[in-house]
């Protein structure tokens, strides 16, 4: 069973005085395995909360249909396996962290001497152990994002909808909700998020969706998405001597370039790479680096969002 | 559980609200001023306090029921907390129900302070409390518990400011709602006549739980009339109630 599968799913909205309708949401199809970390990408208004939105049932799709842990959409039982944390989260202003969460862990059906302990590791987990008694309205944006991850988490779900975790937080923070995430993939939670940061994706993500003004344009793991085209190589060497490089230049894909003492050689394939390295290794020079040249997520995003986005 | 939950955190958000203790401090000052009105009259004083206790009630409690009860829902929608408290395992029509009976708990709180305020002048000045007060107090609650679901229905449809119009203006014709039946009398049938009877049978009607008068100036109280609008009251703010779930469960979130 999949922890997410979404058929044809389209969502309109009506809009303005004569409610004229827009679709923010087009024939979506969209499958998340169990156990993955699934990124969601897509520009500003793509249709990404939307989406998460559906999933939740905190909107109704307008047509299509979608099945979350094998249950369909606004089955409410459902929802006690799963944590939702909402795009720049809102809370009650007028309650400490701890009267927060305590009431999630109510509305969870966590009994109370469970609900304490959970509330404290939770806290413990995401730092923010020393402002729980302190009320909502004087958290920093970063503590409430902290918070709204631990609400997300009181119930101990196995599929976590996460829209833009990372926003509000600074590199530490960023790095922390990672780490998080990571961790929860280890226990084998599902996690589904949105991102409009490339990086973030890149760097967790087994698949991911990109999603482009209410259609889906790319589907699968980044690998596949990306590694379509030849993905050259290149190594940083230095102390080469020169009968040596030149004996090397049938190997490489374009002219070496010179770098101060360094040349920056680019190699079209790994068996070049093995040649290439066995005969520097013959003539001791020393190799500082081997970086594949894949194009980067961010250069595909571009190629695919741009022509879509200026007519 | 949860709907206590709901409740329970809505009383909350009253109570750590600071203009719920302007008002209440307000009406107990208005109270105690009616005592000022007793020095300068002649006779009737516990008539005078009775009388501007149960308005005092009745108004300070409508205020209440009014400005929390427009936002009892929108205000959740607007900043956004509905979206994490829907994402738990909670029915969209516990989430209404629970919002409903967190403000009907903090009225209660309210209008038991004021009548005991009450109480204790009537107590002071008469020598005994009648029961015809808290009967009247009874019926004051319920008129509020009205007002209020009338706000929460508004609320799960429209702005807190259209919302507070609405109820408002269905305040106002509550309360005017048996001149609307002399009003289709004077026709006597016809278009307009039938309209007005119609609306006087669809509008809340708020006079019908009126009984400061049988407090103030001790009328008997007719007990089939009593259990009549206790029904009344009874019946109209379920349905209120169960229209503004309804409502709330269709709706969608954007």
């Amino acid at each position: 069973m999949n922890a997410i599968d979404i058929e044809k799913l389209t969502k309109e909205y009506r809009s303005g005085f004569w409610g004229k309708r827009v679709r923010v949401l087009s024939q979506l199809d969209l499958t998340v395995c169990q156990g993955e970390i699934f990124g969601y990408l897509g520009p500003n208004g793509a249709g990404k909360t939307t989406t998460l939105k559906l999933l939740i049932g905190l909107v109704r799709p307008t047509s299509g249909e979608a099945r979350v842990l094998g249950q369909p959409l606004g089955d409410v039982r459902t929802k006690q396996r799963i944590g939702f944390l909402p795009e720049q989260p809102y809370f009650y202003e007028y309650l400490t962290g701890r009267e927060l969460l305590n009431f999630y862990g109510q509305l969870v059906g966590l009994p109370q001497p469970d609900r304490k302990e959970r509330i404290e590791k939770l806290a413990r987990q995401l730092r923010i152990e020393t402002r729980l008694d302190l009320p909502l309205r004087k958290y920093s944006k970063g503590m409430l994002q902290r918070l709204g991850l631990a609400q997300a988490l009181i119930n101990d779900p196995e599929l976590l909808l996460f829209d833009e975790p990372m926003s509000g937080l600074d590199p530490v923070g960023r790095r922390e909700v990672r780490d998080l995430l990571l961790g929860l993939k280890e226990k084998g939670k599902t996690v589904f998020f949105s991102s409009h940061v490339i990086p973030d994706v890149e760097m967790l993500c087994d698949r991911v969706g990109i999603l482009v003004s209410g259609r889906l344009v790319a589907q699968g793991p980044l690998d596949e998405i990306l590694g379509a085209q030849v993905a050259p190589i290149e190594i940083t060497v230095s102390h080469v001597p020169s009968e040596v490089s030149q004996e090397l230049e049938h190997l490489l894909l374009t002219r070496p370039a010179s770098k101060g003492e360094r040349l920056i050689l680019t190699v079209k394939d790994e068996d070049a790479l093995a040649e290439l390295l066995a005969r520097l290794g013959e003539a001791k020079g020393t190799v500082h680096s081997v970086i594949p040249q894949r194009e980067s997520l961010e250069e595909y995003f571009l190629r695919h969002v741009q022509p879509r986005e200026s007519p | 559980m949860r709907i206590a939950a709901i409740a329970l955190n809505t009383f909350m958000e009253a109570v750590r609200d600071r203009i719920l203790y302007a008002i209440l401090v307000f009406a107990l000052v208005m109270l105690a001023g009616s005592t000022v009105l007793v020095t300068v009259s002649v006779g009737g004083e516990e008539k005078i306090i009775k009388d501007m206790g149960l308005a005092c009630i009745s108004i300070f409690g409508s205020l209440i029921a009014i400005f929390l009860g427009i936002g009892l829902v929108s205000k959740e929608i607007e900043k956004r907390t509905v979206y994490t408290v829907l994402s738990k395992p909670i029915h969209r029509y516990q989430f209404a129900l629970g919002k409903y009976l967190g403000l009907v708990l903090t009225l209660l709180v309210n209008v038991s302070v004021m009548a005991l305020g009450l109480i204790g002048l009537s107590y002071f000045w008469e020598g005994f409390a009648s029961p015809r007060l808290l009967l009247a107090v009874l019926f004051i609650f319920l008129e509020l518990m009205l007002v209020t679901a009338l706000a929460l229905l508004f609320s799960t449809f429209s702005s807190p400011t259209l919302s507070a119009i609405f109820t408002l203006c269905l305040f106002v014709a509550g309360h005017l709602s048996a001149d609307l039946r002399l009003f289709a009398a004077r026709f006597g049938g016809g278009l307009v006549g039938t309209a007005a009877e119609g609306l006087y049978f669809l509008l809340p009607n708020l006079s019908r739980l009126d009984f400061k008068e049988q407090a103030v100036y001790g009328a008997a109280v007719d007990p089939g009339a009593l259990a009549l609008s206790f029904l009344y009251a009874v019946f109209y703010i379920s349905a209120l109630v169960l229209t503004a779930m309804a409502i709330f469960q269709r709706r969608d979130f954007r």
